[in-house]
């Protein structure tokens, strides 16, 4: 019950006080799971990583439940997992009841305008990055147009092209995994 | 009814979330916006900003805002644990199942094979956002000013890395001193 009430405090304070995002939090994580409390080792905790890293949903919470869980169970594993997620939870209801108070404040509403075509970029840039760190092939190359046609000029659902890219992933992923295996027996 | 639909929506969400928070968001976009519209393609690009500005999850942030919007606190609480119950029942399955097995040949490959479907997926979320509503100043019409601040910050970001806070809070006060 310590522990789990020890999981629940470290994740919140990580939770309160990381800005930036997955990886923002994940060297405060290992500073004070591993570093300082040393519930697990250091490979060990990397190699999670590893593993989460491709799980789809929240990252934060992703490792607040593996770590909770490699701590304290399926109870700690809750426990981190409320942690993290609680401290969002508040600051975004203060400021949904606060926001829709003012939002209708010409001056909020002028900065917001300045904000919004700012917001664009910032979503656009990370996509055009990713799109250099995915490894593109003249094979794959198609798949970045085609998801975004798809979605922007036909509405298909992006559920949906996700859906399709697993698919299409897990066949190319068995077929090699089929020549792997076949190259070594034959060797 | 409306628990229900928040409870099947997040619930999608966090199952078909690959590819961390700005993936989330397409999903997030078709659904909030498009498909149910609890929130305006203003409201999503403000909560966008506001996330980045404070500490958390981006998806955890907008399920908390749409939740609360639909269905007061409750529906906040209800939308944000909707979205973390996929990864609850992922993560138990993984240390059970791959704990063993360190790294699974299939399992990363098909989930490496899913960066370029996913760079796409964020792309046309900032497409669409690309909108007259969020270009334009209201009862101005005139949006020079915002495609200068989109490409302005597009180059901050995408070529000097510049900060996204310090874009946002820069935007916010040319929109402030311009509009």
């Amino acid at each position: 019950m310590k522990k789990c009430f020890q999981l629940f405090l470290t994740f919140f304070k990580i939770g309160a006080f990381t800005l930036g995002g997955g990886y923002a939090m994940l060297s405060m994580v290992e500073k004070d799971i591993v570093d300082r409390k040393r519930w697990i080792a250091c490979d060990e905790f990397w190699d999670m990583i590893a593993i989460i890293q491709s799980l789809p949903g929240v990252f934060a919470v992703n490792s607040a439940l593996y770590v909770g869980h490699k701590i304290a169970r399926f109870k700690g594993a809750i426990a981190a997992m409320l942690g993290a997620i609680l401290p969002s939870i508040i600051i975004i209801l203060l400021i949904a009841i606060f926001f829709t108070t003012y939002k209708d404040n010409p001056v909020v509403e002028r900065i917001f305008q300045g904000i919004r075509p700012c917001v664009v970029a910032l979503i656009l840039a990370p996509s055009l990055r990713m799109v250099k760190s995915a490894h593109i092939t003249w094979k794959t190359a198609i798949i970045p147009p085609a998801a975004i046609v798809l979605i922007w000029w036909f509405k298909v659902s992006p559920a949906f092209i996700i859906l399709m890219a697993i698919a299409g992933s897990l066949t190319y992923a068995l077929i090699a995994n089929h020549k792997l295996k076949s190259n070594t027996n034959g060797e | 009814m409306i628990f229900l639909q928040l409870i099947w929506v997040f619930v999608k969400i966090g199952v078909l979330g690959f590819g961390g928070g700005y993936a989330m968001l397409s999903l997030i976009q078709h659904e909030v916006v498009e498909n149910y519209g609890w929130m305006s393609t203003n409201d999503f690009a403000d909560m966008v900003a506001i996330s980045q500005m404070t500490p958390g999850p981006i998806s955890i942030n907008m399920a908390t805002y749409v939740g609360y919007g639909q269905a007061g606190v409750a529906g906040a609480l209800v939308a944000s644990l909707a979205l973390c119950l996929p990864s609850v029942v992922m993560v138990y399955l993984i240390i059970r199942i791959f704990m063993n097995r360190k790294q699974s040949f299939v399992l990363d490959t098909t989930l490496k094979g899913l960066k370029p479907a996913v760079a796409g997926l964020i792309f046309s979320a900032g497409l669409l956002m690309m909108n007259a509503k969020n270009f334009a100043a209201v009862g101005r019409g005139e949006n020079n000013i915002s495609i200068m601040i989109c490409a302005a910050a597009f180059a901050a970001s995408y070529f000097y890395k510049v900060n996204p806070i310090l874009l946002i809070v820069l935007s916010g006060l040319v929109g402030f001193f311009v509009y």
